[in-house]
């Protein structure tokens, strides 16, 4: 008997004429739809003299159409219980919503408006302005923020574009103004450049139907890709300390420049990554510094595919009095596991439980258009979650133990943000 | 309106009571091949008395470090090599302890939660490395101002019900609170005939409740736990707070009395909330995670698009107590602390002087409405409303949510607006930032 595990989410994908991608999945659980509109049209695109700008783009975009005044978008949205995110990342903005389905046709074609012709009015452009600079305020007191964007400018430095704060300075975002949003729209959206990602209760048909309506008839010429630096994975480790005295807890951050998302290697990163700092609760760095040093409320480790050598990073939050001990504690889990490697019961846990967990990943409406917006944007096949686990299961140790070997504390990038100063002594012997 | 969209929730639910009193509910969804068990004890931070703070919280963490029949090596991996998720959380009202994984574990699952109500180990050097744990989770939320000024303001608005404490407890009593005091803790609450255990998913009801009766039918019931019965006192004025600290960026809160779940005026109150801030849904799981639909809301138009704030927000949950019903904004770099208040109340003296339209009223009841559909959305969402319902009220109310939304009126509305948002009931937090923060 097949099962539907095996048989897959087997979405239905369409190539529009003008090269915008269309995948439907039907899911009848609830009565409700989402939807997951992608545009490459991140902040690698902006220039050093214009950051923020993607993200900028991303709270105005959604303020005004063609049609639409930014007060009746938030009208017919609030009618219907609809609550529109974009998310910007560094490649794409993400045009993120769920609808009940009987709402499904209106809110595909609001979006389509959204998308494809935005009026960027110019006290929307203010307003988000404001709200920008007081989120970058709140962002250079929170210590979780403030080691997380230091560490990727120490991951990814000299102006690469994976190395800059997604939502600019003050000083980029003040320089910001309308022409340039609209050149940025004008310039990075296109049909070409939608993936357009649709899963809930509503039938294939029924949705191809609309977002044809709504963007079949979309031109724009196809934007410019990128290109962009390698960065070695072998720099000499680099330290950061930002001392915030008005705080009670330090967060760490620390990692490393890995491989990149299309490598042949990134199941074996994936898995040891599992047993490094995720698996029950943060893998080996949860059982050494939470559980039998009682030092952290977390300590965990995370792997991003990316499309340039993608970041491994581990975070913890600690008392300022255990800062050093913690960073010698994660110092020697990852010297340990890049010296012996996982063990086979590691390896067979973390396999288990990462193609076990695939029913439960793919339970809700948002995670499986998540899922397929990645598979989309990797190009890993509309039938990834069937080949999956056996991607998984056949990693070898020797495999795992070859991603592990590629750590090592004398590369690692560390800052600490927090209350803690140095004690002269280097935190690191 | 078509009512019946709330459909996940609204099949059939079958009641047990074990002969220790253990209430069990099992809901068959056969949407995907998982399992979802959650463990409710009726214990919670209302029921913590001066000096014991956090303790409930802190026995929430305790319960995950092995049991007499699961040794403490043996915790890791138990559920995930079913592929599952584990989690706990404690609350005012509830404590709770959720695993969700392929339906073949089961039996795994009903045993882990079978030996955290009798077996739990308190080993005390596990206490001792747990306490730092949470002082540690509890220094991470103070690094955030707008956690450190809600603390402070719920702490002002309530002077009685121990609902005015910390969930995660004051830190000193943290650092007093000694192994025996958490292990009395854990023994006086974690009864069969205080606990609820609910099953969701891809299961047969008959042979769940045989496998539950196997688990836990063993288990001895306990004596009823004794209550506090602490009643706040009614509030004769407006309460301020002040919260200055190094920092960026100001906040401000309104805290204002609000209804218990049971209370005619709770759903009047959501709507009202609705109206002012956007609606959130009523899954304290899933619902506080996602920006409201609050555009065209009442507050977000006197304070966002007027640029006063970046932020504002509605919070009000059902609990078993009258609690606080809580407004909480950012303040723009441009603006001030005084210029956000004075627009917030005006907009507030607006709605208890005028009510809400009908067209409002719609709009609010669509926005709850869907929310409704979103919360149900997984075998787990749906197992935490059981029981989440059922430590407050009883699971029942969790299929009737949408009916009592629907039958809210406008007059309801301004009813509630009058009667709870008066200046005398409110208590005003500020955190006032020092701006000299060390580079």
């Amino acid at each position: 008997m097949t099962t539907a595990t095996q048989r897959g989410l087997a979405p239905v994908r369409q190539l529009f004429d003008n090269r915008a991608v269309v995948i439907v999945k039907e899911t009848p659980t609830t009565p409700a739809v989402t939807i997951s509109a992608a545009l490459q049209a991140g902040s690698i695109y902006e220039s050093d003299a214009q950051l923020g700008l993607a993200h900028f783009l991303s709270r105005v975009i959604d303020r005004g159409t063609a049609d639409r005044t930014a007060e009746s978008i938030a009208e017919e949205l609030d009618f219907r219980g609809v609550s529109l995110s974009v998310n910007p990342t560094r490649h794409t903005q993400v045009f993120n919503c769920t609808c009940l389905s009987e709402d499904f046709d209106f809110i595909l074609e609001l979006m389509g408006g959204i998308i494809t012709t935005p009026s960027i009015p110019a006290n929307e452009v203010e307003k988000r302005r404001a709200e920008i600079i007081t989120a970058i305020r709140q962002d250079e007191d929170s210590p979780a923020v403030v080691a997380m964007e230091r560490l990727f400018e120490l991951l990814y430095p000299g102006g690469h574009p994976y190395g800059r704060r997604s939502k600019g300075t003050v000083e980029t975002v003040e320089s910001i103004d309308r022409t340039a949003l609209q050149m940025f729209h004008r310039v990075r959206f296109a049909p070409s450049v939608l993936s357009l990602v649709i899963v809930g209760d509503v039938t294939p048909q029924r949705a191809l139907d609309v977002a044809a309506k709504v963007f079949g008839g979309w031109r724009a010429p196809t934007p410019e890709q990128g290109t962009f630096a390698s960065h070695p994975a072998k720099a000499p480790r680099r330290e950061s300390v930002v001392t915030m005295m008005n705080k009670s807890q330090a967060d760490i951050a620390y990692g490393f420049t890995t491989i990149k998302r299309t490598d042949p290697a990134y199941d074996a990163f994936t898995l040891m990554n599992n047993v490094l700092g995720q698996y029950s609760l943060g893998g080996r760095l949860g059982d050494s510094i939470r559980e039998r040093q009682g030092m952290a409320y977390y300590a965990f480790s995370t792997f991003d595919g990316n499309v340039v050598e993608s970041p491994l990073i581990i975070r913890a939050g600690v008392n300022p009095a255990n800062v050093e001990r913690a960073i010698a504690s994660i110092d020697l889990e990852i010297d340990k596991i890049a010296r012996e490697g996982l063990t086979a019961d590691e390896l067979a846990d973390s396999k288990r439980y990462l193609i076990g967990s695939m029913p439960r990943m793919l339970e809700t409406n948002a995670s499986i258009a998540r899922f397929l917006q990645t598979a989309e944007f990797f190009g890993l096949g509309m039938d990834y979650d069937v080949r999956l686990p056996a991607l998984l299961e056949r990693v070898t140790l020797d495999e795992a133990n070859a991603a592990a070997a590629t750590l090592s504390p004398d590369h690692a990038a560390l800052v600490v943000a927090g209350p803690y100063k140095p004690t002269g002594t280097p935190p690191i012997s | 309106m078509d009512t019946s969209l709330q459909v996940a929730s609204t099949v059939a639910v079958r009641e047990t009571v074990l002969g220790n009193g253990l209430k069990v509910l099992v809901q068959e969804v056969h949407t995907a091949p998982l399992a979802s068990v959650w463990c409710w004890y009726k214990v919670g931070s209302k029921d913590e008395v001066t000096g014991q703070t956090g303790a409930s919280h802190w026995v929430e963490h305790m319960n995950f470090k092995g049991t007499t029949n699961i040794p403490r090596d043996q915790v890791k991996g138990i559920i995930e090599r079913f592929g599952g998720s584990w989690n706990g959380y404690t609350w005012i009202d509830q404590t709770t302890y959720l695993e969700t994984a392929t339906r073949d574990a089961l039996d795994r699952m009903l045993f882990i939660e079978a030996e955290r109500m009798a077996n739990c180990l308190y080993d005390p050097e596990d206490c001792e490395s747990e306490r730092t744990v949470i002082i540690a989770e509890l220094q991470g939320g103070e690094n955030d101002p707008d956690q450190l000024l809600d603390t402070e303001v719920t702490a002002a608005a309530l002077k009685v019900h121990p609902y005015r404490n910390p969930t995660i407890g004051w830190l000193s009593d943290l650092r007093t609170m000694s192994r025996d005091q958490l292990y009395q803790h854990y023994r006086r609450y974690y009864i069969p005939n205080n606990a609820v255990l609910v099953v969701v998913g891809d299961v047969m009801t008959d042979d769940v409740l045989r496998r539950v009766e196997q688990q836990f039918g063993r288990i001895p019931a306990g004596a009823p736990p004794s209550r506090l019965h602490l009643e706040e006192p009614e509030q004769l004025g407006e309460r301020r707070v002040t919260v200055q600290k190094e920092g960026t960026t100001a906040y401000v809160k309104l805290a204002y009395h609000a209804p218990q779940f049971e209370h005619p005026d709770c759903f009047p109150m959501l709507v009202l909330d609705a109206v002012l801030t956007g609606a959130k849904g009523l899954n304290l799981w899933v619902s506080f995670r996602a920006t409201p639909p609050q555009r065209s809301a009442r507050l977000y138009r006197a304070l966002v698009e007027q640029r006063l704030a970046s932020s504002v927000s509605g919070a009000i949950v059902p609990t078993q107590h009258p609690f606080l019903y809580t407004i909480s904004m950012t303040v723009n770099e441009t603006s001030t602390l005084a210029a956000v208040e004075a627009a917030a109340l005006e907009a507030i003296d607006d709605v208890v002087r005028d009510g809400v339209t009908e067209a409002e009223l719609t709009k609010a009841k669509n926005q709850l409405r869907a929310r409704l559909v979103f919360d149900d959305e997984s075998v787990t969402h749906i197992a935490h409303q059981l029981g989440y319902f059922e430590t407050i009220a009883s699971f029942e109310a969790s299929h009737t949510l949408l009916s009592r939304v629907m039958a809210v009126t406008v007059d309801d509305v301004a009813r509630v607006a009058r009667r709870y948002l008066q200046a005398s009931g409110r208590t005003a937090g500020w955190f006032d930032p020092i701006r000299s923060v060390e580079a």
